[in-house]
């Protein structure tokens, strides 16, 4: 064949494997939604993928949160007292926090830290032929293995993001208000008065949870669909970083243009 | 004697390329068979065959009397509950202790009360020898008792059928003897079929009532245990008598050496 | 790890989600969207409301009354008529006034609303006739540029 011809043919071959890795993806994804029954009747399943996937993620978690809050104090105060604002400290610290930082900073940190791990050792339970084993023993391992860890990744992912708010919200007050000064009771009554429990609080919320589905189902399917081998496996485990990132902040674009058009 | 397991002219290949090309083979109840061949044969392909992990492209595959590519999910599960199977490295869940590993299908498909599970899962380890190594990890255990561990979990339902996959490979030869040992009585005592697939030819020798080659997707000679030692075909002689060339040729196809070093003669 | 210690550990990080959900729903926020059954709506025209927004708060002497819930704009005056949505606990009388103002030089704009003296109090539905509308600083500038101009022209 001649070259720009084998140029197009590949392009063809990129696009099928990709449309059809889609649709196994889909099709993975559905499963795993149809065969939750058993993470719910046996919740200590989904319990104990909760510990792995929400407790570990912890310490980085709140780590972070208050040093991203501590910093957002630190820069915020600068900027706003040329303004002569400094009271508004608070509200920025906490609308940046509730709406945008929280949820994707907490997800970008539970992507590397639990969707990782979970790629991994999902990838490895099928390299050593334990889904296999599994299901030779007839037990499906979708409902067994993948869907527990499933919901205990969209139940994990808004606590960690709402804990990752507020301390990084006390983290500002730290900076902000114990360290430089500005006033604690304007510092509190300005965010209160501006932080909308529907709109911001809840739509943080929202978006904690579509994350926590989009980097479970991403780190389940690169496991699943990782190949048997040493090299697949730590291939699938860098994937699941990068596409889980991605995700999150595509969708989270996605998401801030629905939920705060029109709001100031 | 019943067949138990019967294979009727099956076929199978991923993608184009095939790997089992009409092979026809039987197991009866309480023997041990043993597939032989070199690595590569289409061995384990054929166990998952009759664990109906995969289908074949022609062909029947028929496990008591059922034909196993026509089961639904439900009726697949509830044949499988009947077969137990040894994988090549043991494939324990590595997240759990070796107690909890033979446990796991009497958890998963019985509401036996914890006493009892705890009785049955101390039985089976004994069988095996590892009585005392129950709380150990998978990762704390050594490769002979790792496979032990696995042929415990494998008859931890008491299943009709075990199949082995590569039992001896990569052991010394006190497990290696330990282990055929264990399959050649656990079929006896339980009443067992066993099938074997394997390339260790003087091990399972001893153990085995029925021996099937494959070599190239085709079955090159059966017979039993002694017929084979005694086999003066080409194949099963070299096979048996571990002979580096014969009709499994020591090059790989290839155009002709003094060709491809660029020698005119 | 046992399973107790699983589910101890468990129950903690759930609580302490919770926990954080409710130190961001009731000490960070507030649930400002006034509640229906405790609101009433009254309704403003002004020739221009400048920067106001939806949720913009109302005051009453500095005092939060309730919030603009609605703007839109009337085509039969020609100009923009913004909803309020008051506390039912805040009664004002008829001929209350309200105005666009702002908090500082740069801060957001907010309803002024001033006391009438009438003994009727403003209804649901009721519409406020005395309006000021939002300083728009062009025209400020240009008044003032204008009169500057005009006194030139005097002397």
């Amino acid at each position: 064949m001649i070259a720009p011809l084998r140029v197009i043919a590949r392009l063809g071959r990129y696009t099928l494997d990709g449309i059809s890795r889609t649709g196994f993806a889909a099709r993975f994804f559905l499963a795993t939604l149809l065969h939750s029954g058993t993470a719910f009747r046996r919740f200590g399943l989904t319990i104990r993928e909760i510990y792995f996937a929400g407790v570990l993620s912890l310490i980085i978690i709140l780590v972070s949160g208050l040093f991203v809050g501590m910093v957002l104090g630190l820069q915020g105060y600068e900027t706003l007292q040329t303004y002569g604002s400094e009271s508004a400290l608070g509200v920025l610290v906490a609308l940046s926090l509730v709406r945008e930082l929280g949820p994707v900073v907490a997800g970008l940190l539970f992507a590397s830290r639990a969707g990782s791990a979970i790629t991994a050792e999902i990838g490895l339970m099928k390299a050593t032929e334990q889904l296999s084993a599994m299901e030779m023993m007839a037990v499906d391992p979708v409902a067994r293995v993948i869907a527990p860890r499933f919901w205990a990744g969209v139940i994990s992912m808004p606590m960690l993001a709402a804990m990752f708010s507020a301390v990084g919200i006390f983290g500002g007050y730290l900076v902000g208000v114990v360290l430089i000064g500005v006033d604690e009771g304007s510092f509190w009554s300005q965010m209160q008065d501006k932080v909308d429990f529907q709109a911001d609080i809840i739509n943080g919320v929202v978006k904690s949870v579509v994350f926590g589905i989009a980097v479970t189902a991403i780190a389940l399917f690169e496991g699943y669909d990782a190949p048997p081998t040493a090299e697949g496996v730590s291939g699938a485990t860098t994937r699941t970083v990068v596409t889980s990132s991605l995700a999150i902040l595509g969708l989270d674009f996605i998401l801030t243009a629905f939920m705060f058009r029109g709001v100031s | 004697m019943e067949n138990l397991v019967e294979i009727e002219n099956v076929t199978f290949g991923y993608n184009a390329r095939p790997i089992l090309k009409g092979i026809n083979m039987t197991a009866k109840r309480g023997q041990v068979v043993a597939i032989m061949g070199s690595s590569g044969c289409g061995k384990t392909t054929l166990l998952r065959l009759i664990g109906g992990q995969i289908k074949p492209s022609k062909g029947l595959v028929r496990v008591a009397g059922q034909n196993v590519a026509e089961l639904e999910q439900d009726g697949l599960y509830e044949l499988r509950r009947k077969m137990g199977m040894l994988f090549q490295f043991g494939a324990l869940f590595t997240d759990m202790n070796v107690f909890d590993n033979i446990a796991f299908q009497l958890r998963e498909h019985t509401s036996l009360p914890e006493e009892i599970i705890r009785d049955l899962v101390l039985m089976k380890l004994h069988a095996v020898g590892l009585r005392g190594a129950a709380n150990l990890m998978p990762s704390e255990l050594s490769g002979g008792m790792a496979r032990r561990v696995a042929l415990a979990r494998a008859i931890a339902l008491e299943p009709t059928l075990v199949m082995y996959d590569e039992p001896f490979a990569g052991l010394d030869p006190i497990s290696l003897g330990v282990i055929g040992n264990i399959i050649r009585r656990l079929t006896d005592t339980l009443g067992l079929t066993s099938i074997v697939v394997t390339h260790d030819v003087q091990e399972s020798l001893k153990i085995v009532d029925y021996v099937y080659f494959i070599s190239e997707g085709v079955i090159e000679a059966e017979g039993s245990a002694e017929e084979m030692r005694a086999s003066d075909l080409p194949f099963v002689h070299q096979f048996v008598h571990g002979e580096p060339d014969g009709p499994v040729p020591f090059q790989y196809p290839a155009p002709p050496y003094a060709e491809d070093l660029g020698l005119s003669l | 790890m046992s399973r107790a210690w699983l589910d101890l550990w468990v129950g903690l990080f759930v609580a302490a989600g919770i926990g954080a959900l409710m130190f961001l729903a009731l000490k960070v926020g507030s649930m400002n969207t006034v509640n229906k059954d405790e609101s009433y709506q009254v309704i403003a025209h002004f020739d221009n409301i400048g920067g106001l927004k939806v949720r913009a708060p109302i005051k009453s002497a500095g005092v939060v009354v309730g919030r603009v819930t609605a703007i839109s704009f009337d085509d039969k005056v020609y100009e923009a008529e913004v909803t309020m949505t008051l506390e039912k606990r805040y009664a004002f009388p008829r001929d209350s006034s309200a105005s666009i103002l702002t908090s500082g030089l740069l801060g957001e704009q907010y309803i002024g609303l001033e006391a009438g003296g009438d003994d009727v109090k403003l209804n649901n539905g009721d519409r406020v006739k005395l309006t000021q509308s939002a300083v728009v600083l062009e025209n400020l500038i240009g008044q003032f540029l204008y009169s500057k101009a005009q006194e030139g022209a005097g002397n």
